[in-house]
């Protein structure tokens, strides 16, 4: 469990934070579809992190595409996994497991209309997450995600739509932070940030995966993802999330996870510093491992010691004037 | 490029040179991408009949898979069809894998003829340790393929190899076989012992007891899963450590998307090689398994899905 380390000097350091009112442990989040495919997986990183975003729940069970669905070039991965689920209907018994893990679970959704959206949220709402996300960033699908997420007015239709009836729903419902994760693959990142605030978004995550791209393997003679076209995650991506969140954090007022290519302490701090509170991590795991959590707090510490920070809370947006 | 430690120390470029390789072989080597490499050799068992094996030899070319310990997997690519995974079954200076038609996939691939290309990229998960000083190794119909590299680099110990199908015609590797101390096991007598490959092993077990020698100190065991799960058992009971080649639908292979899980466990990454520790704390082992949807089916349904 990393909560804090007594430093050298005797003092403490300490890396807990305040999410929507959700007290974390550390900053590290798991982000949605790395590891967290379902709850059971969840118990595997209970431990380490501050939170955890569970894999997109959608309205319908959909497979997803079929591989390959994941590749790495020398900069990066390209994933096209496509928003495979159960269905939030069949979800339903393992939802109710998430009672049991140790730490803040996040739950993501998805929908291919407002009114899925809504369905499926006020669905997975009565099982109780510390927040839910969501997903109007997802490259992957034709008909899912940042279809949604690169207009602002569709992004507050949404956010508000889900706001308003979880508020319908009862106070404990209504009570659920939820935040919308955005893709950066939009004209005016900090329209749609807006957008969401005014919508009634109580926080937001930056960055889903980038571009859509592509890799062809030439001896192959065609593209490797077998959607073709995928979401480029990795340290590459790391320039833009960060640009992203700095952007941000100028002109919202509600609290940023920043996600997108963290993969050490530095990148965690830099994150931080741009103006993320909470701070995503997924294909870092793919480089790291799940140990990652574990190794990105402990340097987080170790600069912090070395640089006289007491808090983490003390690093959030100070690369700003 | 090294990104064991996270840290990335590099003092080579990170660009490729003109031939598609970069000046540090690691970086071609562990790249999660795949490579072409042209099928050089086949041999097929049973050529006559329906559940041939065909054992596809492959190129060397830029390294990938190269240092594949026994038990890893790697992710094989067939272009504009789908992308699975398979254990090789021969590692070194020539890699293999060994294919019998199962469902739609390897239907295909078993069309592969000589000079056809496959896209291969890994290797992925945990190895067999290769630890014991008196193993039993037991499998069960394609299961053995997976073993073999392990059988090979373990022969100085003169291993006991349990090795069982349907009928005769459903065995492979059997030339090979025929230089360990094996018992061939078929469901309908057609060849060895007529029965189960556990009938086997426990029937093994009593005679070491009642001759009173020292019995099996290590298991090493792939095939149907309620095989594998019977063989732990009679493990548990006799206090034999056990490690297990286990499987399940698989999407990225490196232990990113979770999706391959048996409960808390990732097979590509925390498997496919699982000790006994990890199979105590696996409750749907022999029971449920995840489809591409993540729903939890029976093993039997699951089975039926991916045929």
């Amino acid at each position: 469990m990393i909560y804090n380390r007594i430093i050298s000097s005797g003092n403490m350091v300490d890396l807990a934070i305040s999410l929507c009112g959700i007290k974390l442990r550390n900053p590290t989040i798991l982000a949605s579809g790395v590891v967290g495919s379902s709850v059971e997986m969840l118990k595997r990183l209970d431990n380490d992190v501050g939170a955890l975003t569970l894999k997109s729940i959608g309205p319908k069970s959909r497979a997803g595409h079929n591989n390959p669905t994941f590749v790495e070039y020398e900069s990066g991965i390209v994933n096209a996994v496509g928003l495979p689920s159960q269905g939030y209907e069949a979800y339903e018994e393992e939802l109710k497991e998430i009672s049991k893990v140790n730490a803040p679970v996040i739950i993501s959704t998805y929908g291919g209309s407002k009114d899925e959206f809504v369905m499926v949220c006020d669905a997975v709402a009565k099982f109780k997450p510390a927040l839910i996300e969501l997903n109007i960033s997802c490259p992957n699908s034709d008909k899912h995600g940042m279809l949604f997420g690169i207009d602002p007015d569709s992004s507050y239709n949404i956010v508000s739509s889900v706001k308003d009836s979880l508020k319908l729903m009862g106070a404990v419902y209504g009570k659920i932070p939820v935040i919308a994760k955005l893709t950066p693959n939009c004209n005016d990142i900090v329209s749609i940030a807006k957008a969401c605030e005014d919508g009634g978004a109580d926080g937001l995550t930056a960055i889903n995966s980038v571009g859509p791209g592509m890799v062809i393997n030439i001896e192959a003679r065609k593209p490797v993802l077998s959607f073709k076209r995928g979401g480029i995650s990795g340290p590459a991506i790391r320039p833009i999330a960060v640009r992203c969140v700095y952007d941000i954090y100028e002109n919202v007022k509600i609290p940023i996870i920043g996600t997108g290519g963290v993969t050490n302490g530095r990148d965690a701090i830099e994150m931080m510093m741009a103006g993320a509170v909470g701070i995503g991590i997924g294909s870092g795991v793919y480089y790291r491992g799940v140990e990652v959590f574990k190794s990105i707090c402990n340097e987080m510490v170790d600069w912090m010691e070395k640089n006289d920070v007491k808090s983490v809370k003390d690093l959030v947006g100070v690369s700003h004037e | 490029m090294s990104r064991k430690n996270g840290v990335v120390v590099d003092e080579m470029p990170r660009v490729k040179n003109v031939d598609g390789c970069f000046s540090d072989p690691e970086i071609n080597r562990y790249l999660s991408a795949p490579e072409m490499l042209k099928i050089v050799d086949i041999i097929e068992d049973n050529s006559s009949k329906d559940n041939s094996v065909k054992t596809f030899f492959l190129e060397k070319g830029l390294g990938k898979g190269m240092d594949a310990k026994p038990g890893q997997i790697c992710m094989v690519w067939i272009p504009g069809i789908d992308e699975k995974p398979f254990g090789f079954s021969s590692i070194g200076e020539q890699l293999s894998i060994s294919v019998c038609r199962q469902g739609r996939f390897t239907k295909k691939l078993m069309e592969f003829k000589k000079g056809d290309i496959i896209g291969i990229r890994g290797p992925y998960g945990v190895s067999f340790s290769g630890n014991g000083k008196n193993i039993c190794v037991i499998a069960g119909g394609i299961g053995m393929a997976p073993l073999m590299p392990l059988l090979r680099s373990i022969k100085d110990r003169n291993p006991v190899v349990i090795y069982g199908a349907r009928s005769k015609d459903d065995l492979s590797f059997t030339k090979e076989l025929k230089e360990y101390d094996i018992h061939f096991c078929t469901d309908d007598g057609s060849k060895g012992y007529h029965g189960f490959t556990t009938h086997k092993f426990k029937e093994l077990i009593k005679k070491s007891l009642d001759l009173g020698e020292r019995i099996f100190d290590y298991i090493y065991t792939c095939g149907p899963e309620i095989m594998m799960k019977y063989v732990f058992e009679i493990c548990e009971a006799y206090r034999i450590h056990c490690e297990a080649s286990l499987e399940r639908f698989m999407k990225c292979g490196t232990g990113l998307c979770g999706h391959c899980n048996i409960n808390s466990y990732m097979v590509c990454k925390d498997g496919s090689v699982f000790q006994s520790e990890d199979l105590r704390k696996m409750g749907d082992l022999g029971k449920m398994a995840r489809i591409n949807t993540g729903k939890k089916v029976t093993l039997k349904e699951y089975h039926e899905w991916r045929s």
